[in-house]
C-alpha cells in the first residue's frame, strides 16, 4: 500500500506542476528586472521583483483603449444574452406552445454551431450590412456564441424550480410579471451568476472573429488581438509581453477565484445537460 | 412522481424531467396571452437568423458563385454551379489539409480523453489537501485565457531564453541549445498539441470526476468483494456507467479541436510550410489573404460536412435525446 500512495501523490505532484508552472512563469517574467529574464540560467523565485514591465505594457499607446474596448463589448453581450435568454427559457420551462419543441432542437443546433467556419461568410455579411470595423457587431457575434448555453442552463435551472411557489405568489396578489421577478429570479441568481460568467469568459477571449472583422480602424481593436501581435508591439520584451498577457488574464482569474466553486459546478452542470 | 402512467404518455415515454408534467392545456379559444411565448422567443429568432442563418446560408450560396474582390466591392456574382467545389476537391492541396486535420483531432482527442481519465481516476484516491490543489491548479489552467496561453507557450519554448530549452539542455539533450521550435512544421505541431491538450484537459477531467462521484460506492465495494482488479473495474463498473458523459466529453473534444482557430492562428498562422494549417485556417487563408471569397465558403462548408460525418452517430443519439426531453 505504501509505495503506491507515493507514487499517486508524484504523479498528481505532477499534474500541479504541468498545470500550474506555465501560469507562474507568466506571472514571475512579468515581475523579473530584464537582467535576470536575459540570463543565462533561469532563476525560478522573484528574487528582485519589479514593476517595470507593467508600467511599460500600461504605457504603450492605446493600451487603455484595447481595455476598453474589450470590457464593454464582453459587458453588453454578457448582458444582452442574459436578458434575451431568461425570456427564452422562461418560455420554454414554463408554457405549453406550438413549435416549443421545434424551438428547443434550434437552440441545441445553434449550441453546435461551428463558429469558426463562419468567419468568411460573417465578414461579407458584416460587410454588406454596414457592421465591419463596428465593436457593436462583436457584441452581437458574441452575445449569439453564448445565448444558446445560456438558454438551456436557465431553462434547466427555471424547470427546477417548482411552479407552485410561483402560483402562491399569484395567490397572494402578485402578478406573473411579480411573482417571477419576486420569487424565480433571487432562485435563479447561481445559474444567472454561472451564464453570466461564462459569457464573459467566452466574449473576453474570443479572437478570431475579433481579428477578422476589425480591420481598418486599429484602435477599434480588442486585447487578445491586441495581444496577438506583441511582437510587433514590444519585440523581444518578454518581461513587458508577460505583464500585458498577465493583465489580460487578471479579470477572468477574478472571476474564477470569487466563484470557483459556482463556476466549475455550473458549467459541468451546463456541460453535462448540453 | 407517480409511477401510473397516464394514458396519453403511454404511447410516448417521457424521462422523469420537472417539466415531464405539463401544466394544464390552455382553452383552445385564442386569447392574446396565448402570444407571449413567441414574444418572448421572438429576440432569440432574431438574433439567430441574422448572426447564424444568415451567415451560413450565404456561405453556402457563395461556394455556388464567384465570388471574389471584383464581387465583394461591386456585387453582382454569378452562379457557377459546383466549380468551386470541383476545384477544391480537385486539388492535392484539400487532401492533404484535410489529412492533416484528422490527424490533428485524434492526436488531440486520443491524448486529451486518456490525460483526463487518468487525473479523473486519479482525484478521488488523493488526500484532501493534494486533491484541492491538483484541483486548483486545474481550474488554472482552465481560467487561463487562450491567447494568454497562446503568448506563454511562445515564450516556454522560446529558442535561446524559453525555460524549455534550457531544460532539456541541463537534462543532457544538447541538440536543443538555442532550438528554434517554431521554424519547424513538426515542432510546431507538437507545440500547438501540448498547448490545446493543457487546455482541455481541466475541462474533461473535472466533469469526468464529477461524473465518478455519482457512481454509488456500493457497486465498487461488491465489485472487489467478487474480487475484481482495479482495470477490471473500470472496464466493467465505471466505464458503462459513465458512458454517456465520455461520449459526449469525446464528442465535444473533437468539435472543439477540429475547428480549432485562434491557437493556431496566434502561433503559426497555419506555417511554417502549411505545416499546422487545418481546415479552418485553411478556409480562413484562401478568403482574407487571396481573397477568393468563393473557394474559402464552399472549404467552410466542406468542413462543417466533414464534422458532421466525423460525429454523426453522436449528433443522431443527442438530438433523439433531447426530442424525447423536450
Amino acid at each position: 500500500m505504501r509505495p503506491r500512495r507515493v507514487l499517486l501523490n508524484l504523479a498528481a505532484l505532477g499534474v500541479l506542476a504541468v498545470s500550474v508552472f506555465p501560469v507562474y512563469w507568466m506571472v514571475l517574467t512579468a515581475f523579473k528586472p530584464t537582467t535576470d529574464i536575459l540570463s543565462e540560467t533561469p532563476t525560478f523565485w522573484p528574487a528582485h521583483p519589479t514593476l517595470e514591465h507593467f508600467t511599460t505594457a500600461v504605457g504603450t499607446p492605446g493600451f487603455w483603449t484595447f481595455w476598453g474596448n474589450s470590457l464593454s463589448i464582453t459587458v453588453g453581450a454578457v448582458l444582452l444574452a442574459l436578458v434575451v435568454a431568461l425570456l427564452a427559457a422562461f418560455a420554454v420551462a414554463r408554457m405549453r406552445w406550438r413549435g416549443r419543441r421545434a424551438f428547443i432542437l434550434m437552440v441545441f443546433i445553434a449550441q453546435m454551431a461551428p463558429w469558426e467556419a463562419l468567419l468568411v461568410s460573417m465578414y461579407i455579411v458584416a460587410r454588406d450590412t454596414g457592421m465591419l470595423d463596428k465593436l457593436s457587431m462583436l457584441t452581437l457575434i458574441y452575445f449569439m456564441t453564448t445565448l444558446p448555453f445560456t438558454i438551456v442552463t436557465l431553462r434547466g435551472f427555471i424547470a427546477a424550480i417548482p411552479p407552485e411557489l410561483e402560483e402562491a405568489a399569484q395567490m397572494d396578489g402578485c402578478s406573473r410579471t411579480a411573482a417571477f421577478r419576486r420569487v424565480v429570479l433571487p432562485l435563479l441568481a447561481p445559474g444567472l451568476m454561472s451564464t453570466s460568467l461564462f459569457g464573459f469568459i467566452t466574449a473576453w477571449n474570443e479572437f478570431a472573429f475579433a481579428n477578422a472583422l476589425i480591420i481598418k480602424n486599429q484602435a477599434d481593436r480588442t486585447l487578445p488581438v491586441w495581444l496577438s501581435s506583441f511582437s510587433n508591439v514590444f519585440g523581444t520584451d518578454w518581461g513587458a509581453t508577460m505583464a500585458a498577457a498577465t493583465l489580460f488574464m487578471l479579470p477572468v482569474l477574478a472571476i474564477f477565484l470569487v466563484l470557483q466553486r459556482r463556476v466549475t459546478s455550473g458549467l459541468i452542470a451546463g456541460a453535462v445537460k448540453g | 412522481m407517480s409511477p401510473v402512467p397516464a394514458a396519453p404518455q403511454a404511447t410516448r415515454p417521457r424521462p422523469r424531467t420537472p417539466e415531464a408534467t405539463p401544466p394544464p392545456r390552455p382553452p383552445r379559444r385564442f386569447r392574446p396571452a396565448d402570444l407571449w411565448p413567441y414574444l418572448l422567443i421572438a429576440p432569440t429568432l432574431a438574433g439567430t437568423a441574422y448572426l447564424l442563418v444568415y451567415p451560413l446560408v450565404r456561405s453556402v450560396v457563395i461556394s455556388f458563385q464567384h465570388f471574389r474582390l471584383g464581387e465583394l466591392i461591386r456585387g453582382g456574382a454569378a452562379f457557377v454551379g459546383f466549380d468551386n467545389y470541383a476545384e477544391v476537391l480537385g486539388g492535392a492541396e484539400f487532401w492533404t489539409v484535410v489529412r492533416r486535420t484528422l490527424v490533428w483531432t485524434a492526436v488531440n482527442v486520443v491524448l486529451i480523453t486518456l490525460i483526463s481519465t487518468l487525473v479523473a481516476l486519479m482525484l478521488p484516491r488523493l488526500g484532501r489537501w493534494m486533491r484541492l490543489a491538483v484541483m486548483s491548479g486545474m481550474v488554472l489552467t482552465w481560467a487561463t485565457p487562450v491567447l494568454a496561453a497562446t503568448t506563454i507557450f511562445q515564450w516556454l519554448f522560446q529558442s535561446r531564453l524559453g525555460v524549455v530549452n534550457w531544460l532539456l539542455v541541463t537534462l543532457g539533450f544538447d541538440s536543443f541549445k538555442d532550438y528554434t521550435w517554431f521554424a519547424d512544421g513538426n515542432s510546431t505541431f507538437a507545440i500547438l498539441v501540448a498547448l490545446v491538450v493543457w487546455q482541455s484537459v481541466p475541462f474533461a477531467a473535472l466533469t469526468l470526476y464529477a461524473g465518478l462521484t455519482t457512481v454509488p460506492t456500493e457497486l465498487y465495494e461488491s465489485a472487489r468483494i467478487d474480487g475484481a482488479s482495479g482495470w477490471q473495474i473500470f472496464r466493467s463498473v465505471t466505464f458503462p456507467i459513465l458512458r454517456p458523459l465520455f461520449g459526449l466529453i469525446v464528442s465535444l473534444e473533437v468539435i472543439w479541436v477540429f475547428k480549432c482557430f485562434a491557437q493556431i492562428w496566434a502561433i503559426s498562422k497555419g506555417g511554417p510550410d502549411e505545416a499546422t494549417t487545418t481546415l479552418p485556417v485553411y478556409a480562413f487563408q484562401i478568403a482574407q489573404s487571396l481573397h477568393k471569397y468563393d473557394l474559402g465558403s464552399a472549404v467552410s462548408t466542406l468542413t462543417v460536412l466533414i464534422l458532421i460525418a466525423v460525429l454523426i452517430t453522436h449528433l443522431r443519439r443527442m438530438l433523439k435525446h433531447e426530442g424525447e426531453q423536450a
